[in-house]
């Protein structure tokens, strides 16, 4: 593939460099490992986490007007909510429908809204998911314990310096009732990936 | 919660918004996630990074927060030796040259 230089026109800076050198090397020592750093940033998902795209998503299930605006202008509808600093050129909002399911990547690097869904997980950055996820999507997402049905297609969407993508999944049976808080809550990051469904919890269903 | 966690949730400095954490990149995130993952192991105790951290911010006042997070941890880790600054300049090198695949 020739896409680097258009993907990534910059080598990372100093600061970026110093970052990736000691992550690492500390795994290479058997120090730590990418996963548990992953998970220190987990445990504050509250603080980090994938908020504001989920209280997007829970706006646009219980709004449709908010939810047009939302796929037709993306970054205006999250100023609603007070989200206003994007550090990038464009964010797409892609609809996922009872015929068509979405799944995000950057095939070449690690490109991620994460002005709205936080930090990207470590497996988003694999190798194996970037390239393997365009060729058989379906594959990679059973192997993430997602199931989608033969007769749903699944588009998946490559992420660009200048382009990020964000799912914007269904809004699960059941929740009919459902406060906005409540439904935000069961929007995860990696249904804003593409990489799963909200799910009710049974307790609660 | 581990005292680490603690420790982080008490930490003032820490840049936030509406009381969300804010990281301008995502390198800075992965630092901050190194640190902690780091200092929840045996011998690299999160007092010890402190002690450096608070000497990075007395030293270079106005340099970028999270900056003063990635000099204070080389430090701490050189001084732990378990890397040598020969290692850390050349993975640095070779990630700034793009010989490695530089994904953050």
């Amino acid at each position: 593939m020739s896409g680097r230089d258009s993907h990534h026109p910059n080598a990372p800076t100093d600061l970026e460099a110093r970052a990736l050198a000691l992550e690492s090397l500390l795994v290479e020592k058997g120090l730590l490992t990418s996963e548990a750093v992953d998970g220190v940033i987990r445990a504050f998902e509250q603080d980090i986490g994938p908020m504001r795209g989920a209280r997007a998503v829970a706006r646009a299930w219980v709004d449709p007007g908010f939810k047009r605006r939302l796929l037709a202008a993306p970054k205006a509808a999250f100023a609603e909510i007070g989200v206003t600093e994007h550090q990038v050129e464009e964010l797409v909002v892609v609809e996922n429908t009872p015929t068509v399911h979405n799944v995000i990547v950057c095939t070449l690097c690690s490109c991620y809204p994460w002005m709205v869904l936080g930090l990207p997980p470590t497996w988003y950055k694999s190798a194996p998911y970037r390239s393997r996820v365009v060729v058989e999507p379906r594959v990679v997402l059973r192997e993430m314990g997602l199931e989608v049905e033969s007769d749903i297609q699944v588009r998946v969407w490559d992420s660009s310096a200048d382009i990020r993508y964000m799912v914007l999944p269904l809004r699960p049976d059941g929740t009919e009732d459902w406060s906005e808080d409540q439904l935000a809550a069961l929007v995860t990051r990696d249904c804003m990936i593409g990489v799963a469904r909200p799910a009710v919890p049974s307790a609660v269903a | 919660m581990s005292d680490v966690d603690r420790a982080i949730a008490g930490l003032e400095g820490l840049p936030r918004r509406n009381g969300e954490l804010v990281f301008e990149a995502p390198w800075e995130g992965r630092v901050f996630g190194l640190v902690v993952a780091l200092t929840k192991t045996p011998g690299f105790e999160w007092d010890d990074f402190r002690r450096l951290l608070i000497a990075e911010i007395v030293r270079d006042p106005d340099a970028d927060y999270y900056a003063k997070w990635l000099s204070a941890f080389e430090r701490f880790v050189l001084e732990r030796r378990v890397l040598t600054n020969e290692e850390l300049e050349s993975r640095k090198s070779e990630y700034a040259s793009m010989a490695r695949d530089a994904v953050i």
